[in-house]
């Protein structure tokens, strides 16, 4: 059988005040262009830079997280290209002695682990934005272009796999577990959307006898989904090509994300040369066993071992835990709540059901959501208890979500305790048989589903105070005795 | 009026006052100007600025009132920076570099900003793309170079003092050719920021003047850890005037053969022997040293200058600032226009050579062999200061050349440079110090010291000036009729 064979390289911003050699701030998108610029970041004469101790202290923790070897004499160095985005004429990167190297991730791909090997992490800055006018989108096409440099120089790591993976799927799990990772440690915003997490794609195709083909690279990838599909199409592409004798061809490709294709961007023989050498302008980054050490315990659990936890130990389906671990915020709102509520199967309901709607129709991450656990828990426990109904409890946990109010004093204020009152539920139920006097007869005939309408109404009455089964009983009583 | 040290005495006789001594120089300027041009640009408008500015200033400021020059690729907030460049003509910096910044706190007045060679690239200030700069004690010479706009002004009376840049002797060789004093401090004494880069791991600012007190004073300013450089040193810096005048008897100079065996000039070594008179009188013990990979030092700098160079100077490209070639085709014939058009020469042959250097295939055979020579080059320093206190060479093999007589053979050109760039790959000090003339062309003797040494280097230049003091002696200005 014919094997793909992936390696990703994933670039993610990292989230820090300022950018990684001069102290303009990172945000690049809600300003005006060439706003959060400085002669350093623009690349003047005579600009020195002085590197961003945050960003190499994220570097480090992510290496970490990745179970990567933290290197104690790391440097940087220069990529020289000419390119109207970068402001210098080279890029401050790291070439032969990387922050980190020989890491793994661990994915659960169709219930089996699988190791994925990670090459290396290193730090690098980024580029600035060019704005293509007129007719084409890219620069050779444009009229004219312009450039913005608030992104220029905002922190990067670049974490290179080993070629790994073998199927577009594990590709996208490796980079949705990454995502969550970085989120986790809170060293990026991870949004691929916007840019913050970015990834090309190596690829080739290993024949049975398991010679190693020719790769492309995929470049312009925006999303897991294109991720996915960009690497099932170079599957098809390539193995169509192998299949019919022909020869891939060494070159990167732009996913053409409109058209669903991959496109021959540059070939091997116009690869650029960087010229790398030592940046001369940094000394050498030296790092302590102790910073190493320190920044270890700044990290918190990591999505694969609460969701492993919470499948092995609490019981959760994959589909709940999933769900859980998709936000560090939640997942510790889970893991708070759980400690003083014990129906974990009941709980993940509230929260994939009641949480998450609130969330989608506001818009809204969990981690800009105020709730507390025991606000949250005596909600439920009142539903448990039939002090509530539960659509009465939905409406009091929004109000409580939007307006901060106690949980208790909505339901006290507006009186939203269950109808306990049975001589004021039977003076509903009377009021409601006279009026239907139809319904009254149909059931009567023998139409015993006229129960729900009639019941219907007596909750209509009583604003949906009354416990449900309570007054199908005394509803059912009564008629039993007209 | 010959010396800061003269000038602080008058101000503090209340003699004259800062404007009468800024006219003063403003003279000298409009006199010597014609005949050498050693400005690029005198800036009337902020000098009249920073007089008023000056006068809400503590007049015990240590550089309070001094007129200095300053090399056109140091950054100067509101005044054009051009580094000698087409590419860089109307460039006006948003900031001021480091040591421009420590001047103007000092109470210093920026007079003007002085020729170079382009981009610091040169031995001769005949590559800048504004025209040469004379000798002033003979006109039909170089002054040496790349700081010949920094050395001639000193030397002519146009300004007490000047800051030049030195990558492979850019200080130290005109400070010769013109008879002044030029110090190259220790690698990362002084604050490279807003320094235009050459070559960043060589690149380091220094002062030229008259006097050795006159360089220590504005060392002492321009000296010590600056955060907006991260290979500037974060130790505290001495107090370089404490140990002027203190005896340097007893002390050991080391000769290295290899600087003293090859092709130094009959004329430069007679002028020579005076010093060596001079250093026995001093009771200096001299003793011959070996430092046997200086052999290797002009192509160990020739790769690692260049390269480095290719690097800083790919920024210039036309899109954000600067020269810019217009109406071309596309993206690539922009770039090569602008940088065609825009560099001279020299930069482009440098350029080209770096590039080359650091390709793929000959990074290791070039760039990385170079790296490992240049540090056997520090080394055999390092163990040479061991047994000495102070190295002693030429700091140019030759008299000051003639103009155009070296532009067409770069090889020739480069040579010049031989006894002063071991110090940079090496990164210590070194200083420049008048040793006489040669039938009217000065020469000069170099004394190198150990790594952040600068005081004890002064000391004993200090002392070797108090034996042969040129610090009087100023050129005659031309006749009108000799222009």
């Amino acid at each position: 059988m014919l094997k793909p064979v992936i390696g990703l390289e994933v670039h993610a911003q990292l989230s820090t005040k300022t950018k990684l050699f001069c102290s303009c701030s990172t945000n690049h998108d809600n300003v005006p262009p060439n706003t959060n610029v400085c002669p350093l970041c623009m690349g003047l004469p005579g600009v020195l830079p002085v590197l961003n101790k945050k960003a190499v202290e994220y570097a480090i923790k992510t290496g970490i997280a990745l179970n990567c070897k933290i290197s104690s004499y790391s440097k940087f160095d220069r990529k020289n290209y000419f390119y109207p985005d970068l402001p210098k004429g080279y890029q401050i990167s790291q070439y032969d002695l990387p922050i980190a190297k020989n890491g793994y991730l661990e994915l659960y791909v169709d219930g089996e682990t699988k190791r994925i090997r990670l090459k290396r992490i290193h730090l690098e800055e980024d580029a600035g934005k060019l704005l293509h006018m007129g007719v084409g989108d890219r620069l050779a096409e444009s009229d004219y272009s312009l450039v913005d440099f608030n992104r220029a120089g905002i922190p990067l790591i670049e974490i290179v796999t080993e070629p790994d993976i073998n199927s577009p799927k594990e590709a996208r799990l490796f980079l949705q577990e990454l995502r969550f990772i970085v989120r986790y440690l809170g060293i990026s915003s991870g949004d691929m959307e916007k840019g913050s997490l970015r990834c090309d794609a190596n690829i080739s195709i290993q024949t049975e006898e398991g010679i190693l083909g020719t790769r492309t690279e995929i470049k312009n990838i925006n999303s897991f989904y294109s991720l996915e599909k960009a690497l099932e199409y170079e599957i098809v592409r390539q193995s169509e090509i192998l299949k019919n004798g022909g020869e891939i061809i060494q070159e990167t490709r732009h996913w053409d994300e409109k058209n669903q294709r991959t496109v021959s961007l540059r070939g091997k023989e116009e690869a650029e040369d960087y010229r790398y050498f030592p940046e001369p302008d940094l000394p050498p980054l030296l790092i302590s066993e102790s910073m190493v050490e320190e920044i270890k315990k700044e990290i918190p659990r990591l999505s694969q071992e609460r969701r492993k936890y919470y499948i092995t130990t609490l019981g959760l389906s994959p589909q709940d835990a999933e769900i859980i671990v998709s936000e560090r915020e939640l997942s510790d709102f889970f893991e708070e709540t759980i400690k003083i509520y014990n129906n974990i199967k009941n709980l993940v309901n509230w929260i994939s059901g009641e949480i998450l709607n609130y969330l989608n129709d506001n818009k809204l991450e969990f981690k800009n959501l105020k709730i507390e656990p025991s606000k949250f828990v005596k909600i439920i426990e009142m539903v448990d208890r039939n002090e509530i109904t539960r659509p009465t409890a939905r409406d009091v946990l929004r109000k409580y979500l939007s307006t901060q109010e106690e949980p208790e004093k909505i339901i006290e204020k507006e009186g939203l305790r269950v109808v306990s009152d049975f001589s004021y539920l039977q003076e509903v139920i009377q009021r409601v048989i006279s009026d239907n006097e139809r319904a009254v007869s149909d059931w009567k005939k023998g139409k015993k589903q006229v129960i729900n309408f009639l019941v219907g109404q007596v909750m209509k009455e009583t604003k949906g105070r009354a416990s449900l089964d309570i007054v199908k009983n005394l509803l059912e009583e009564t008629l039993e005795k007209l | 009026m010959k010396s800061v040290k003269d000038i602080k005495k008058l101000y503090q006789n209340k003699e004259l006052k800062v404007y009468e001594v800024v006219e003063h120089y403003l003279k000298q300027i409009e006199e010597w100007e014609p005949n050498i041009h050693a400005f690029l640009n005198v800036p009337y408008k902020e000098i009249e600025a920073q007089l008023t500015s000056l006068k809400e200033e503590p007049s015990d400021l240590p550089l309070y009132g001094i007129p200095i020059a300053i090399k056109d690729n140091m950054l100067t907030k509101g005044i054009t920076t051009t580094c000698a460049s087409k590419i860089l003509e109307n460039f006006i910096p948003p900031y001021d570099a480091t040591v421009v910044k420590r001047l103007k706190k000092a109470g210093a007045i920026i007079i003007g900003k002085t020729n170079l060679d382009e981009f610091a690239m040169g031995s001769s200030t005949e590559n800048s793309a504004f025209g040469v700069t004379k000798n002033p004690w003979d006109l039909d010479r170089v002054p040496g170079g790349s700081s010949g706009g920094s050395a001639a002004c000193v030397s002519s009376g146009e300004a007490p003092i000047s800051l030049g840049s030195d990558t492979g002797g850019s200080i130290r060789l005109p400070a010769s050719f013109t008879s002044v004093i030029g110090l190259k401090p220790t690698y990362g004494l002084v604050s490279r920021y807003g320094l235009v880069a050459f070559a960043s791991s060589l690149d380091q600012i220094g002062p030229f003047g008259r006097r050795v007190e006159d360089v220590a004073e504005v060392l002492q300013v321009i000296a010590g850890h600056d955060p907006k450089d991260s290979t500037s040193s974060p130790y505290n810096i001495p107090n370089y005037l404490e140990n002027l005048g203190k005896t340097v008897k007893g002390w050991k100079v080391g000769i290295p053969k290899e600087l003293w065996q090859k092709g130094v000039s009959e004329e430069v070594l007679k002028v020579l022997e005076k010093s060596f008179e001079v250093l026995k009188n001093l009771g200096i013990e001299t003793v011959e040293i070996s430092l046997p990979s200086v052999d290797y030092a002009l192509s160990v700098y020739y790769i690692i200058a260049t390269s480095e160079a290719s690097s800083n100077l790919a920024r210039y490209d036309g899109v954000k600032y600067g020269y810019r070639e217009n109406n071309t085709e596309d993206l690539i014939s922009m770039y090569k226009a602008t940088r065609g058009k825009g560099f001279g020469s020299e930069v482009k042959r440098r350029i080209i050579l770096g590039t080359y250097a650091l390709s793929a295939g000959y990074y290791d055979a070039y760039y990385l062999k170079a790296a490992k020579v240049r540090n056997l080059i520090k080394m055999e320093f390092e163990e040479a200061f061991k047994k000495v206190d102070i190295i002693v060479s030429p700091t140019s093999p030759i008299l000051p050349f003639k103009i155009g007589e070296k532009i067409s053979d770069p090889l020739q050109m480069y040579l010049t440079d031989i006894m002063t760039i071991p110090v940079n790959l090496a990164g210590i000090p070194a200083i420049s110090m008048p040793a006489g003339f040669y039938n009217s062309l000065p020469v000069g003797i170099q004394f190198m010291g150990n790594f952040f040494s600068e005081d004890k280097l002064l000391q004993f230049a200090y002392a070797y000036q108090e034996n042969i003091d040129l610090s009087d002696k100023f050129p005659p200005l031309p006749k009108k009729e000799e222009k």
